[in-house]
């Protein structure tokens, strides 16, 4: 019986090959064995959204999918939007606008978003709402989340005019 | 937590999979999103020791539309693609709804239709919805193909008709006619990440002003998703007024014995099922 594979993926625009167990999910892999902890473990069942991460530009649970399904495919994580040192609009709104308490669902929330604002860079609010409805934050309240990402919106397609 | 232990197979062709599934019998499980997957098995609800995952069978993940047949989903389409497609909100858009009221956007970007009605849960979305329109599900065996019609799909509580070795490639929904409307309604306290208190699904059709064809089905109200036949010949012959839609949605109440759990009293699910009854039919009326 095998328990390993080898895989190789793309994780954050870098190739990484890895010997990874039959039962590994993504998440333990990014914080275990690559130790990209900004990805956050919450309920391990799929219904907080804490451990989003990109799965070949969709947002995905990554507790609900196993490290060995990865193989071929693009991951993002949190580390990997920031760009030459700079925060992702993103997430330098999410500081701007206090869009955070505890800052538990924070790299999942961003991720959602991304993912959101990659397809469709004039969101109304329901579509941001219906974005992140996947997530859970137990603090803020979502109104400080959702405005944190229409500005986001506001300063990338300024920034793309 | 760690998962329990289980091993991973990954072939790359139906038949190699079918073959797979035969020879390992119960102790494997077909995997395409997992979503519905990992957390049972993390909560040990079920054991596998082997994962077949059929994503890296080729063809497997299509949406298209035939004006004869219908739309075709594969078994790899995800829900994320169903309720998104432009092709399906055109054409069929109670099951660009259907798919849309499932958990979050991250479980529909993994989770695909047949997955949903694999699982066989009392309560999945897909299910009324397929029931109402007719569905045709396509399974591939390990020595033939076969459709099976989703009546006869659904046997019980995470049962279905699926013989050993048998694993679905797609689904099939019949077009609908310009007189044909389809709708499914999902009850449930939050509009994400929430399971169905229950569910109506209607599909209707209107020849000059009189319904001459019903279908009705309802989700969370029995083992399986069900049929509402008393409700459906309410209907047909009938112009379509207030009156005939309130019978017809006493008699889609009447005709189920839901339980009492803890997302509802079975009282209140019977009830429910008479006001979205009456809210689907009228629903599928306005987008004839």
């Amino acid at each position: 019986m095998k328990h390993k594979h080898s895989i190789s993926l793309i994780i954050n625009g870098d190739p990484v090959e890895a010997i990874v167990k039959d039962n590994l999910t993504l998440l333990d892999f990014l914080r275990d064995q690559l130790f990209l902890t900004g990805t956050k473990k919450g309920c391990e069942e799929g219904e907080c959204g804490a451990c989003t991460v990109l799965l070949d530009g969709k947002p995905v649970n990554s507790c609900c999918t196993l490290a060995v399904e990865c193989d071929g495919h693009d991951i993002v994580t949190v580390e990997g939007i920031a760009k030459n040192g700079q925060l992702h609009p993103i997430q330098r709104q999410f500081i701007d606008k206090w869009a955070m308490q505890c800052g538990y669902c924070t790299p999942g929330m961003i991720m959602s978003a991304k993912a959101l604002l990659d397809v469709n860079p004039h969101p109304t609010e329901l579509e941001i709402r219906e974005a992140i409805e996947g997530n859970l934050c137990r603090c803020t309240g979502y109104a400080k989340i959702v405005e944190a990402i229409q500005a986001a919106a506001a300063e990338m397609n300024w920034e793309e005019e | 937590m760690v998962l329990p232990q289980f091993e991973y197979l990954a072939p790359t062709t139906i038949g190699e999979a079918c073959n797979l599934l035969l020879e390992l019998g119960s102790s494997a499980k077909v995997m395409a999103g997992a979503t519905d997957l990992i957390p049972p098995m993390r909560d040990k609800a079920f054991t596998a020791e082997y994962l077949i995952d059929i994503k890296k069978i080729p063809g497997l993940d299509y949406l298209e539309y035939d004006e004869k047949e219908g739309l075709k989903i594969g078994a790899l389409t995800t829900l994320r693609t169903i309720e998104t497609s432009p092709l399906v909100k055109e054409k069929n858009p109670a099951t660009a709804h259907a798919a849309k009221v499932i958990a979050s956007t991250q479980i529909r970007a993994k989770g695909t239709m047949a997955g949903n009605i694999c699982n066989a849960s009392p309560s999945c979305d897909s299910g009324p919805n397929l029931l109402a329109q007719g569905a045709k599900i396509l399974v591939q065996g390990p020595n033939k193909d076969r459709v099976i019609a989703i009546e006869d799909f659904f046997l019980g509580v995470k049962k279905t008709s699926l013989e050993p070795g048998e694993i679905v490639t797609g689904i099939v929904i019949p077009p609908l006619a310009e007189n044909e409307a389809a709708a499914y309604i999902k009850h449930a306290v939050r509009k994400a990440m929430d399971l169905a208190i229950i569910g109506v699904a209607v599909k209707i059709k209107v020849e000059n002003g009189i319904c001459t064809d019903a279908k009705i089905a309802l989700g969370a109200v029995a083992t399986t998703p069900i049929r509402a036949p008393k409700a459906e010949e309410a209907l047909i012959g009938k112009e379509l007024t207030d009156d005939v839609i309130i019978k017809a949605s006493e008699e889609a109440m009447n005709s189920c014995n839901p339980i009492s759990d803890i997302r509802a009293s079975a009282e209140y699910r019977k009830d429910m099922i008479r006001v979205f009854t009456k809210r689907a039919i009228k629903q599928a009326m306005e987008s004839l």
